[in-house]
């Protein structure tokens, strides 16, 4: 490319969001070193060539997508530049996923603090979407373990923030939607492990009252809590589901020994009953519709998991934390349409009447969630966190490919409820909130954003089709 | 299914079947946007346009690939959006007996498949993310085989064909229909110097035909008229030391 300019000769590529169900077309290059990316951003830079920086593309809407302009694929910067196995504390070029990360740190028994329900996110997305786990209620999100980060910005400069330096700088680079520079180097904090396997409970919850209650009554116990909700049950069962709750194990407790801690251990099983996990999502697209999912829901509900007398079972870290990758692919059984996934975050004071409240919605309008999922979660300190004193339930819908009106109208009935119960929006998940929507929600905090991201990219080269529909640039 | 057309780019319309084809589309209330490499073909063209029609002339030459991705932008923006594109520029030489002419056969290869693949892969791009749209790509009945007359315009008409059948195979999942046009012989200035020409068509009917393929959907690969397909059924059968010593 060189001698030309990047809006000329930069190749194309259709990107979309995980949810499927959004894309674009835009420029893409994959720089390869930190020196390339410069160059890149400099180029960009000189042609006023927006530029959106996109991992794994795990984002389930538009937060990695940059209309006609230009994307910038960081897995192409996916070292590990340095390890300390005595203190479990990793340097990190952005491109490397969790599933790097753990693969590299387990066997010497350190696990990611946190991580979300799936492997293959990158740093930079963990970084720039703050992304938050199953043990959110104790540990806080991922920024909460970021020790250090270089941060390149727009005027090519590259500053190392931390907690301690340029904290206000460093708690709006996380959860900054990568809209501040790019991220070169994390620097995180891994969490010791003396077994490769965590003792989990599969608890039945008949409504969502339980279920709140089963989570409460375990938030200052359990390492992980995470329900599943069956959002087609309805009248006395509404919110019916199950709670899955795990602890670490102590040294010396699991009778496997450190031998668990082995990646051959963690990996995922290649099939499922029987089938292959790469073809599993052609069995279950057939069934993935309202009937086949009310009956599924059902069957997961009244059919016990095996567990051993005292009502546990042993499970490999990855099992638990990556439930989302046991299907590869598995977003392709909603269809050509795609899905679009709507995370309602609530305080603790206005929770259980609001999720009441959005699964009765649903219902009314006919449009029911095939996977409800639920957490408990903790404040944090980072500026457009959207991490609270609440908790989140986390709704899939298909997204019809002709005559998706329905859906839409739900999901702005979603937002307004989110909003007059004090809610906030994780823009990882998000791909519908309007920019006054997301400002009420935030408050000042936007403000506060947009008056950093003035400062340090005055020009705007970063952007996303996702910041420019949330009023973010 | 009957698709209308709003909003389109014809490459290769200052002549021949491509102005037939832009013409029919501006008949039909279609924002045109025409690109050619004669500017003087171009105005003519454009003047001949029905009154009102909404029309965009482009000096533009094929061989120019670089330009392409900003071009189709810029065209997408003036026009308001797209739905169809259709590739039409085409070159042909016949050598003589004995002539080995490596610049005339580059410049077929540049015209009617690096042009084509530059515009129609832009074309792809933007539909596969809209998830909707045409592109159709003329080609040939000449690309059924390697003929010994015309040995580079063969050539780049077969490999004009196996592209879009590339990337129908890669976009029409994504509702993007592609549509693939084989032509016989055509009245055309392209044609004026062959001496045999069976079941010559005019240009305007050639485009009638080729719009009503493009407009019936399901990413069709046909033959313009439709009798050419029997005709290359037999050609693509002939045994090779046979088909080696007609004067095709």
């Amino acid at each position: 490319m060189a001698g030309s300019t990047l809006r000329a000769s930069a190749p194309w590529k259709v990107l979309d969001g995980f949810g499927a169900s959004v894309r674009s077309v835009s420029r893409f290059v994959r720089p390869e070193s930190p020196e390339a990316l410069a160059a890149v951003l400099a180029r960009a830079a000189a042609e006023s060539l927006p530029v959106v920086l996109r991992g794994s593309g795990r984002s389930y809407g538009d937060a990695s997508l940059n209309t006609g302009a230009l994307a910038i694929d960081m897995r192409g910067m996916s070292r590990i530049l340095a390890w300390d196995a005595e203190r479990g504390v990793a340097d990190l070029e952005s491109g490397v996923t969790i599933g790097d990360l753990w693969r590299h740190s387990l066997p010497q028994g350190w696990w990611p603090t946190v991580v979300p329900g799936t492997m293959h996110p990158t740093m930079g997305g963990c970084v720039a979407m703050n992304i938050h786990g199953k043990n959110c209620y104790r540990a806080g999100p991922f920024g909460d373990h970021v020790l250090e980060l270089d941060l390149l910005t727009a005027d090519g400069r590259t500053r190392t923030l931390s907690p301690q330096h340029e904290p206000e700088l460093f708690r709006a680079v996380i959860a900054g939607l990568g809209l501040l520079g790019v991220v070169t180097r994390v620097r995180v904090q891994l969490k010791r492990m003396h077994s490769g396997r965590l003792r989990v409970r599969p608890i039945q919850t008949p409504t969502l009252e339980a279920m709140f209650d089963a989570l409460a009554a375990r938030t200052s116990t359990a390492d992980y809590l995470v329900g599943w909700v069956d959002c087609f049950a309805s009248g006395a069962a509404l919110g019916r589901g199950l709670v899955h709750e795990a602890h670490h194990l102590a040294e010396g407790e699991d009778p496997l020994g450190a031998a668990t801690l082995a990646a051959s251990h963690q990996e995922l099983p290649g099939s499922i009953f029987g089938v292959p996990r790469s073809l599993v999502w052609r069995f279950l697209q057939p069934i993935t519709n309202d009937f086949g999912i009310r009956w599924l829901n059902h069957a997961k509900y009244v059919v016990p998991e095996p567990t051993d007398r005292d009502g546990t079972f042993l499970q490999s870290h990855t099992a638990f934390a990556f439930l989302l990758d046991y299907v590869p692919d598995w977003r392709r059984v909603y269809g050509p349409g795609g899905f679009l996934q709507y995370q309602i975050f609530l305080p603790d004071a206005t929770a259980r009447a609001g999720f009441r409240e959005a699964l009765q919605l649903c219902q009314r309008r006919g449009v029911v969630s095939y996977l409800g999922v639920f957490k408990r979660h903790r404040a944090d300190t980072f500026l457009l966190s959207h991490g609270l004193d609440g908790w989140s339930m986390a709704l899939d819908f298909p997204v019809p490919e002709h005559d998706a009106e329905r859906l839409w109208a739900l999901t702005r009935d979603l937002t307004q409820l989110v909003l007059e119960a004090g809610g906030t929006f994780y823009p990882a998940k998000d791909q519908v909130v309007d920019a006054a929507s997301f400002a009420r929600a935030f408050g000042d905090r936007v403000t506060r954003f947009k008056a950093i991201k003035q400062q340090l990219d005055p020009a705007g080269v970063f952007a996303s089709d996702q910041a420019r529909r949330l009023g973010l640039v | 299914m009957s698709l209308r057309f709003r909003h389109a780019v014809v490459v290769g319309a200052s002549s021949g079947i491509g102005a037939s084809i832009a013409r029919m589309l501006a008949a039909d209330g279609c924002a045109v946007a025409l690109l050619g490499r004669r500017e003087a073909e171009l105005q003519r063209v454009v003047a001949s346009l029905p009154a009102g029609a909404r029309a965009i002339p482009v000096v533009h030459d094929v061989t120019d690939q670089t330009g392409v991705p900003l071009l189709f932008e810029r065209l997408v923006a003036d026009l308001g959006g797209l739905d169809l594109l259709v590739y039409a520029a085409g070159d042909m030489h016949v050598p003589e007996e004995g002539e080995y002419d490596f610049a005339r056969d580059r410049r077929q290869i540049e015209v009617n498949v690096l042009g084509a693949m530059a515009w129609t892969g832009a074309a792809a791009a933007h539909f596969e993310a809209r998830r909707s749209g045409t592109i159709v790509g003329v080609s040939s009945i000449a690309g059924v085989r390697g003929r010994r007359t015309m040995p580079a315009y063969t050539t780049s008409k077969a490999a004009l064909s196996a592209w879009l059948e590339a990337l129908r195979n890669r976009v029409s999942r994504h509702g993007v229909n592609v549509v693939t046009v084989k032509p016989g012989f055509v009245d055309t200035a392209m044609t004026t110097h062959l001496t045999k020409k069976p079941m010559m068509i005019s240009a305007d009917r050639a485009a009638s035909l080729i719009l009503a393929t493009a407009r019936r959907g399901g990413s069709p690969s046909a033959y313009i008229p439709a009798q050419w397909g029997l005709v290359a059924f037999v050609v693509r059968h002939l045994p090779s030391w046979l088909f080696r010593r007609l004067d095709l």
